[in-house]
Parts: structure tokens; C-alpha cells; sequence
């Protein structure tokens, strides 16, 4: 049983998700017509979007606090909006601009909110072992804690993240390994990488339990992560789920899928794990009319973030010096060091 | 009429990813014990166009997508190359070798000297390299120094699509391991357009270049640049702007940097006097001093002026402003070049 607030929260996360992508995905192709070029127009570089994959965010994020911590891979918005990330200085941050989250420096794939216990790479599966840090230092400080590392399910053949799982399980940490499943790592499909087509049993070589969602069915995750986060909370160690979602659009912005089936398109575009969700909400009551105030609040907040982020100042060049150090060397020193060496006085 | 032919031959351009796969592709038909192997070449045919056509040709068994393992995969390369095989194994982009780094630098590398030369690596390890697009820290890097640090590896990189097929062809020939590194932004990739420079003529035959042998890209008498890879082409547009004002730079092309062709660039600072190098990689510990160094200790006597042009050594920024600032650009060249100049 769910309670009617989780399910309006995750909604809410699922539909500005959505909608934030829809938005970036605009500004993003913006400047680079009639002739696609990566390093033109107002956000440069790669963008991964993650439309399709927001169940498995919305519904393990709901069992999170903010002192949780949360690694997602390179296709990290969901999971950053669902964990409570400052929607408006993340916009900034793709945007480049001085105000966000990482002054310019990090881009769409290298977010860091420490307030909200969020971070990613884009390396693929390297957010795991952080996670697994993370999980460390809370049982090491005997609080209860708990980390969630986010992964593709192309990521699951990494030795980063089997030795992830290896460490976290033999020390009994806090940890929760989300892998969501969108079929695709870039174009292979998940049978010519794994033989194994229910990646949650990885987990039963490290003796952890496995737990897979056959769906990306929000409320079945928020059930099955209930279980996996409390079981770390609890102090008794991590768990591996695996949540099938579906990917909407190329790996990337740009990516001709030429590659993929059409009719492997057509399905994923015909899943919707958005309406699925809002049936579940009118089954417990809600009208239609409660869900477009919803998602007219996720509009206004993300048309409100983008505005904001394109207003602010781009970082000045000699920006780019700083930050590399938060105690930057200062050259050679002549000064005497401050100890004495133990013994060899003779 | 055969004279004939053979210009129209030469005539052909192609882009720079168009060359490495003609020479990967007679390379593959000639020996069926060269294949490739790497993340998204097969249907995909590279991110960046590196295998484009290889899989129509050669099939699945010969032009292997693997999972996202690069351990185990370009491990495996070792072990087949040990075996006596051929194989090419592409990282996608170079910045991800740190999940591998074992098996490129304590395997792959040392293998043969461990063993006394009983076994040897003929293996080929290409990656995509370089910035310019805004892909922040993870995504940019050239790591040209640091391939090149660690004995044991022939290090390629190539700036046109002449050089990228002949270097090619000796790479899968080379009994060695061999790491060609190609910056994407050369490569002719349509939603990456690559500069006026890497798109030459390529003959259709297959021919070598060997290793150790830098191209004077362009020959001048006031100053020696010295670079690789995209900034060969920033370099030349350099010259041509110093040239208005009467400053005339030779520009060697290193090709590649292990073997490193110091005669080359020895020769060129006896005559000019003024050596500048150019680096897409990070300013400390790496070709920039090293070049400067192998030209101190047996020419120092040539040397009126030094100057070096890199990545000052910070992480990649993503902001365009910002990855603007530390990738050198042509101006940044040209400057370097009137301060050696005016010295």
C-alpha cells in the first residue's frame, strides 16, 4: 500500500523530468539546425536524455533523505530531480554559466549538489564505488545513512561496479546498486553483452539479494525499493535491483539509431510509465484536473529554471585556473618544516 | 595514360576516418588473423566513424562490438596478440583507459621485456582523442604524455588522412603494440565538423609510414613549431598569419612520439634557431618538455628562444569560455611564435 502523497511525489518528479528533458532537448538542438554540430548553439557537448527511464528514479528516490546520497551514470537528470538537486543552478550548470552547480566546469554528465547528496560521472559504472564509499563512512560513523548508485544496465559487465557489489556485500553496507534497464548500451542490445537477461542475478554470486521490476512501473519500484533501502538503513546490507525502463531517443542527441529496429522504437515510445502512474493516482482518488495542476506546476518550475539559468553570466575564461585545488600550491617554500624527525640524533 | 591514372588515383580525397578504415579493411583482407574489436564499431560503426563499412564487409566474427569490459577486452587483445594474432581494439574515447590502464601499461607494454623478448604484443590499441567541443573533463583529454611516458608502446598520432593510412597500415604491421591515438575532431565525422587540413589525397594502394619519421608540414627559416595531431592544422594557420607580417615558421608534424624523430626537429632549430611546441595535452611532465629537452641536450648551442603552448595544467572545463581559454588556438601559437620571434 501506497500512500497517495508518495504517488502524487513521484508524478510530480516523473512529469517535470519529462518536461525538463523536453525543454533541453529544444534549447540544446537550438543552433545546431539545419547542419547538427555538437559544439554549437546554446548547450555544447554530448546530452543524454533519460525520458523513459524516470520510474526508477521516482520511485527508489522516494525512500531517500537528503543526507542520502545518490551516483548516477552519465544520463543523470531524473535521477538529480528526483533527489532533490537545485533545479535551478543544474539548468545553469548545462547551460555553462557562472551560477551553476559546478561554475561551468562540469557540464550535463559531471553534476555535483553535495546538498543533496548527488553526484555523477560519465564514466560508466564509476559512480559505484563512491557509492559504496559513502555507505562506508555512514556505518564507520554509526549513522543510518544510505547510498544509491545508479547504473545502465550496459554498466553491469564493469569490473567497477562487480567489485562494487563484492565490497559492499563482504563489509554489509548501506548501499542499494539501481540498474536501469533500457535494452541499449548505445547499440547493443542487452542479449549481445550479457547471457544473462535479468541482471539482478549478478547479485546471487555475492550472496546479496536481487530483486528485478519486470516493469518500469513506478509504485512496483517504490514497493521493491522500500524493501532494498530499508534492509541498508537497517544495517543489514546492500541489495541489487534492476528496474526494466525503456529508452524514448538515442544514446545521445545526435545518435541516428540506425542501429535500431523501428519497431523497437515504437514500443518504447508506446510504454508510458507517466500515464501508468497516473492511473494508479485515479484509482486512489485523484481527478484529471489534479493531474494538470501537477504537471502545470512542473512546467512552471522547469520554464522558470531554464529562463534563470540563460540570464546568468557565462564564466569568465581565467575561471578556468581555479578550482583545481582547494589549497592551490603556492610554489616552492624555503620555510623549515614545523616537527622535529623522530630520533637520529647521534 | 597509366601517368594519367595514377593522378586521378591521387586526386581522390577522402576524410581522415575514411583512410583508417581503407587501411584497416586491406589490412583485414590481406591477413585473416587481423580483426577488430571495441564498443559500438559493428552495426554502429564507431561513435566517430572509426569501422564505418567494416561490418558489411568482414561480418560479426571480424568486427566484434564487446561488452563495456575494457578490461577483459583489450586484456583479450593481449592474449590473442601473444597468441600471434592481429587484433585492433579501440577504446571509444582515450579518457577511459583508467579503467583498463592494467592491462595497456603492465601488460600490454611490458609483456615483451618481461619475457625477454620471448613473447611479443602485435597488437593495435586506437582511441579517440581530444576537446574543442565542449565535453568537459572526462570526454577531452589528448593523454599523448602519458602514453608515451611508459615504455613499451609505439605511440601514433596522425593529422591528415595520408598519414592516418600509411600509419595505419604500419601499426597492424608492427610486430609491437602499437597505441593510435585520433583526434575526433579531424576525422570528417558529420555532426563534428573537422577543419580545412585532414581531408587530402589518398592513393588506393596500400603503403607505410614508417615510424619515427615527423613531416615538415611547412617549411620556414624564423622559427620552429613543433605539434601533432588537430594542432597541426591550428599551427599552419598560424603561419600563414605570421607570414603576412614577414615571419616565415616551419611546422613539423611529429606523427609520432614513440619513435620520436628529434633528428627532425634538430635539424629545423639549427636553422632557425627559435623552437616552439604545441600540445593539446597538459603543459607539465609531457611532449612539450620533452621535446624541448631532447633538443637541450644535443643542441643546445641552436637554441636562441623556447616557448611552449599547452593545456595549462587544469581538468578540461566544459564552459565554452572557459575550454576555450586553455586549448591553445591558433592565436595562442601565433603569439608564442612573435615572442620567440622578438626574443
Amino acid at each position: 500500500m501506497v500512500l497517495v502523497s508518495e504517488l502524487r511525489e513521484m508524478y510530480e518528479d516523473m512529469v517535470t523530468a519529462r518536461y525538463y528533458e523536453e525543454r533541453l532537448q529544444e534549447e540544446y538542438l537550438e543552433g545546431k539546425q539545419p547542419a547538427f554540430d555538437i559544439s554549437a548553439g546554446p548547450i555544447p557537448g554530448e546530452l543524454h536524455l533519460a525520458a523513459g527511464q524516470e520510474a526508477a528514479a521516482a520511485g527508489v528516490c522516494r525512500h531517500l533523505r537528503d543526507d542520502d546520497t545518490a551516483t548516477a551514470p552519465h544520463r543523470p537528470h531524473h535521477v538529480a530531480i528526483a533527489k532533490g538537486v537545485d533545479l535551478k543552478r543544474m539548468t545553469a550548470e548545462i547551460f555553462g554559466r557562472e551560477n551553476g552547480l559546478s561554475s561551468g566546469k562540469g557540464g550535463h554528465m559531471h553534476l555535483f549538489d553535495p546538498d543533496a547528496g548527488f553526484a555523477c560521472s560519465g564514466i560508466i559504472a564509476q559512480g559505484c564505488p563512491p557509492a559504496v564509499g559513502a555507505g562506508l563512512a555512514a556505518k564507520k560513523r554509526n549513522e543510518d545513512g544510505v547510498a544509491v548508485a545508479f547504473l545502465g544496465e550496459g554498466a553491469i559487465s564493469q569490473g567497477a561496479f562487480l567489485e562494487s557489489l563484492n565490497l559492499a556485500a563482504v563489509q554489509r553496507l548501506p548501499v542499494v546498486f539501481v540498474v536501469e534497464d533500457n535494452d541499449w548500451a548505445i547499440s547493443m542490445p542487452k542479449g549481445r553483452v550479457t547471457d544473462v537477461a535479468d541482471g539482478s542475478q549478478r547479485a546471487a554470486g555475492f550472496d546479496m539479494p536481487g530483486v528485478r521490476v519486470d516493469y518500469d512501473d513506478a509504485t512496483a519500484v517504490y514497493d521493491a525499493a522500500r524493501e532494498a533501502v530499508g534492509r541498508a538503513r537497517a544495517g543489514n546490507g546492500p541489495t541489487l535491483l534492476e528496474v526494466q525502463v525503456h529508452r524514448r531517443m538515442g544514446h545521445f542527441m545526435g545518435d541516428p539509431e540506425s542501429y535500431r529496429p523501428e519497431e523497437d522504437v515504437e514500443a518504447a515510445q508506446a510504454r508510458d510509465s507517466i500515464e501508468r502512474l497516473a492511473e494508479d493516482l485515479r484509482g486512489a482518488g485523484l481527478e484529471d484536473d489534479d493531474l494538470e495542476a501537477i504537471r502545470e506546476d512542473a512546467r512552471e518550475r522547469v520554464d522558470e529554471a531554464i529562463e534563470w539559468a540563460k540570464e546568468q553570466p557565462e564564466p569568465e575564461p581565467d575561471a578556468a585556473h581555479e578550482d583545481v585545488f582547494v589549497n592551490p600550491p603556492s610554489g616552492v617554500t624555503t620555510e623549515e618544516p614545523t616537527h622535529e624527525l623522530a630520533g637520529g640524533d647521534d | 595514360m597509366a601517368q594519367e591514372e595514377r593522378r586521378q588515383v591521387i586526386d581522390r580525397e577522402l576524410t581522415m576516418s575514411r583512410a583508417m578504415v581503407e587501411a584497416i579493411a586491406h589490412e583485414m583482407r590481406a591477413d585473416d588473423e587481423v580483426f577488430y574489436m571495441g564498443e559500438d564499431v559493428a552495426d554502429y560503426g564507431g561513435i566517430f566513424d572509426s569501422t564505418e563499412g567494416l561490418l558489411e564487409e568482414f561480418g560479426r566474427d571480424r568486427v566484434m562490438d564487446v561488452p563495456i569490459s575494457e578490461t577483459a577486452y583489450l586484456g583479450a587483445a593481449v592474449g590473442a596478440a601473444q597468441e600471434g594474432m592481429r587484433p585492433v581494439a579501440e577504446l571509444m574515447f582515450v579518457d577511459f583507459f583508467g579503467v583498463a590502464m592494467d592491462q595497456i601499461y603492465n601488460q600490454m607494454a611490458k609483456n615483451t621485456y618481461m619475457s625477454g623478448g620471448a613473447v611479443n604484443v602485435p597488437m593495435v590499441l586506437t582511441a579517440a582523442v581530444g576537446g574543442t567541443y565542449n565535453d568537459a573533463a572526462q570526454h577531452s583529454q589528448t593523454l599523448y604524455g602519458t602514453f608515451a611516458h611508459l615504455p613499451g608502446m609505439k605511440v601514433v598520432v596522425p593529422s591528415t588522412a595520408y598519414d592516418a593510412k600509411g600509419l595505419m597500415h604500419n601499426a597492424i604491421q608492427d610486430d609491437d603494440p602499437v597505441v593510435y591515438l585520433f583526434h575526433k575532431r579531424l576525422m570528417g565525422i558529420g555532426w563534428m565538423p573537422a577543419p580545412d587540413g585532414p581531408k587530402t589525397p589518398v592513393p588506393e594502394e596500400e603503403y607505410t609510414i614508417p615510424f619515427g619519421s615527423a613531416d615538415v608540414k611547412r617549411e620556414g627559416d624564423d622559427a620552429t613549431v613543433v605539434t601533432l595531431g588537430l594542432h597541426v592544422h591550428r599551427a599552419l594557420e598560424a603561419a600563414d598569419a605570421l607570414a603576412e607580417d614577414g615571419i616565415d615558421a616551419e611546422v613539423i608534424d611529429l606523427r609520432t612520439l614513440v619513435p620520436l624523430d628529434t633528428e627532425t626537429i634538430r635539424e629545423s632549430v639549427a636553422k632557425t634557431g627559435r623552437l616552439v611546441v604545441v600540445d593539446e595535452d597538459y603543459r607539465s611532465y609531457g611532449v612539450t618538455g620533452e621535446v624541448i629537452a631532447s633538443v637541450a641536450e644535443d643542441g643546445l648551442a641552436d637554441l636562441e628562444a623556447v616557448e611552449r603552448v599547452a593545456v595549462p595544467d587544469v581538468p578540461l572545463p566544459y564552459a565554452r569560455p572557459m575550454e576555450n581559454e586553455v586549448v591553445p588556438d591558433s592565436d595562442d601559437i601565433e603569439s608564442a611564435v612573435r615572442s620567440a620571434y622578438d626574443a
